[in-house]
């Protein structure tokens, strides 16, 4: 049994955590940095544990710093969100040896997926059908590679995940600047300088599917769709995936389910796909070995709560979902409200938010931690909140969306809420089944 | 820290729902520890939470956090400066152990890139938007800069 919970995140995923252990009766520890020790989820925690400065590198990022506060706190389980640790096997390796629960998979499962070349041939070995490409250790490998794929081409981080260290090379001319800049990213964000080439698909949708597994089982909770996107990172994300012929998309759960089977999988976990847009052809991009930021529409569209599954998968219990059960019903659509100036090139602006209007009320869903007054400290990521909204189809969401954004009000630090206006009333949108190249098409000034 | 949580998303929405079959338009609930506004807009509803008024206060976190540091001074001696456009880490070079993008006796043109800002993990050129030589170097590569701090002094130049 879960007694007492460490969450080894912040921002919007930690309040998440703490929100759900409470209600399963857990206690909650949160580790947070100095930069954080006011945040909102410091206040609604049951403790909280210094993991350190400001600086992630040397708190969340840091394994030695959180096992060693966790195992002060005495908690016999640590639930590392997404990002920072979530991933690392190193920090799973860690907690068991402290006598501590990792919530989440199998360290096997974690190396498997967590190294994306590792995770292709696994994919490959599990029967799916994956994206030509390979690794690039130096420049000088990175030209062989491109020469192989042709251009464009994309560069990706091979401890990577959440499209950090990603960029797109459309010359040659570009290649070994781009490198350079994928490299360092990859460094600071995972501490992983290396990265690897794929071949780069233009009218390619972001399929993915959400599974959870006891070890003996999987099941799919249905895809999500994750196409609009701005240089990788995701903006907008839908439940389930819309305008997908019915035999493509039970292709898509199935083979997600077939790879989650063929790992013993244990825990949360996501099946990431690029579908061709006019054939529906797919192929096997990544497994996130977490909790995915865009979650709450998987829930809202099947009612099952991640969270408090990831916890008793963690406490060994068998899954207690039938595949059956799980029919997700309506649709639901989230967006990521960042603290950027979208108009100045999506500039990070950090700072206090002097005032914060959500929307509320009925088929409305916000998680966030930034509330009137609150600090966006600029060491993280630009995440303040996420605002998700259902309906009975994709239309009503659509239109409760566009309403939910014109009663959302943020002010002191700029935000993406305009962009997301801008989205929701685009038709290619209200249509529904954009591919990733939809941002680049959006008329916005 | 709390011995109970405050108001469930849940609860939020009970209590949008019994406005909402009634003829208020605005619920406001002060505790010690919290203010929720739940006000009616249009066809829907908004909740506003601050918890600013509970232990640390607005201020303090104010000056203890370099997000909010308002802009520095805009010459360094009655030399112009090129200023941080926003806070992050002061990078000034493109990886660990290359060179610097300039040095003191550097000329600099508006485009000229003269470091890195790492914020919220990314990394943002910084652009010199002047013409001039590199005169001295404020900020110390590695070390956290606040929006508008000075980075580099720039001398007019002789032509």
């Amino acid at each position: 049994m879960i007694r007492r919970l460490f969450v080894a995140n912040r921002g919007e995923i930690a309040l998440r955590i703490i929100r759900t252990a409470r209600r399963m009766g857990i206690v909650t520890i949160l580790g947070a940095s100095e930069a954080d020790r006011d945040s909102l989820p410091a206040k609604l925690a049951d403790e909280v544990a210094i993991v350190g400065p400001a600086p992630s590198s040397q708190s969340y990022l840091s394994v030695d710093a959180v096992i060693a506060a966790a195992k002060a706190s005495r908690a016999d389980a640590i639930h590392p969100g997404y990002g920072f640790l979530s991933e690392n096997a190193a920090f799973a390796r860690a907690a068991a040896a402290a006598g501590i629960t990792f919530v989440g998979p199998d360290v096997a499962s974690l190396e498997a997926m967590g190294d994306k070349l590792m995770a292709r041939r696994v994919a490959i070995e599990a029967g799916l059908p994956v994206v030509p490409g390979g690794e690039a250790a130096t420049r000088e490998e990175a030209r062989l590679r491109a020469g192989e794929v042709g251009y464009p081409l994309l560069l990706k981080a091979v401890s990577g995940g959440g499209g950090r260290g990603m960029k797109r090379v459309d010359r040659e001319a570009d290649l070994d600047s781009l490198i350079d800049m994928a490299m360092s990213e990859a460094q600071a964000a995972f501490g992983d300088p290396r990265i690897y080439i794929e071949r780069y698909i233009a009218r390619g949708r972001h399929v993915e599917v959400q599974v959870l597994g006891d070890g003996a089982g999987a099941i799919n909770l249905g895809t999500r769709d994750c196409s609009i996107q701005r240089r990788f990172q995701k903006l907008v994300e839908e439940a389930p995936a819309p305008c997908i012929p019915d035999d493509r998309h039970e292709a898509l759960l199935q083979a997600a389910v077939r790879l989650a089977t063929h790992l013993s999988y244990r825990g949360a976990g996501t099946v990431e796909f690029l579908v061709d847009a006019e054939t529906f052809d797919f192929y096997f991009l990544e497994m996130n070995a977490r909790i995915q930021v865009e979650h709450p529409v998987t829930e809202a569209v099947t009612g099952v709560d991640l969270i408090e599954q990831q916890l008793l998968i963690a406490d060994h219990q068998p899954l207690g979902l039938d595949q059956r059960a799980v029919k997700p019903r309506g649709h639901a659509i989230e967006v990521r409200i960042n603290a950027e100036d979208w108009r100045a090139d999506f500039r990070p602006s950090a700072g206090q938010i002097s005032r914060a209007v959500w929307p509320a009320g009925e088929h409305v869903r916000v998680d966030t931690h930034l509330a009137s007054g609150g600090v966006v400290p600029p060491y993280y990521d630009s995440l303040i909140g996420k605002l998700i909204v259902s309906g009975a189809s994709r239309e009503d969401a659509v239109a409760r969306l566009a309403a939910a954004l014109e009663r959302l009000q943020i002010e002191g630090v700029s935000t993406t809420v305009g962009l997301h206006r801008l989205i929701a009333a685009d038709p290619r949108f209200v249509r529904g089944g954009v591919d990733t190249r939809f941002f680049e098409g959006l008329s916005h000034g | 820290m709390s011995e109970l949580l405050p108001l469930t998303p849940e609860d939020v929405a009970a209590i949008v729902a019994i406005l909402d079959g009634s003829n208020y338009d605005r619920l406001e609930l002060n505790t010690g520890r919290f203010t929720l506004r739940v006000v009616r807009d249009g066809a829907g509803w908004t909740q506003e939470w601050d918890w600013s008024l509970s232990a640390a206060s607005a201020g303090l976190e104010r000056a203890a956090n370099p997000a909010v540091v308002e802009a520095g001074e805009a010459e360094h001696d009655g030399r112009p400066l090129i200023r941080s456009p926003l806070p992050g880490i002061f990078y000034r070079a493109p990886q660990p152990g290359a060179p610097p993008f300039v040095d003191v006796g550097d000329r600099v043109a508006p485009d000229t890139v003269i470091g890195i800002i790492e914020t919220m993990k990314l990394m943002n050129p910084v652009h010199a938007g002047m013409t001039g030589v590199v005169e001295a170097i404020l900020a110390e590569n590695g070390t956290m800069v606040a929006n508008g701090e000075g980075l580099i002094v720039v001398a007019e130049d002789a032509v």
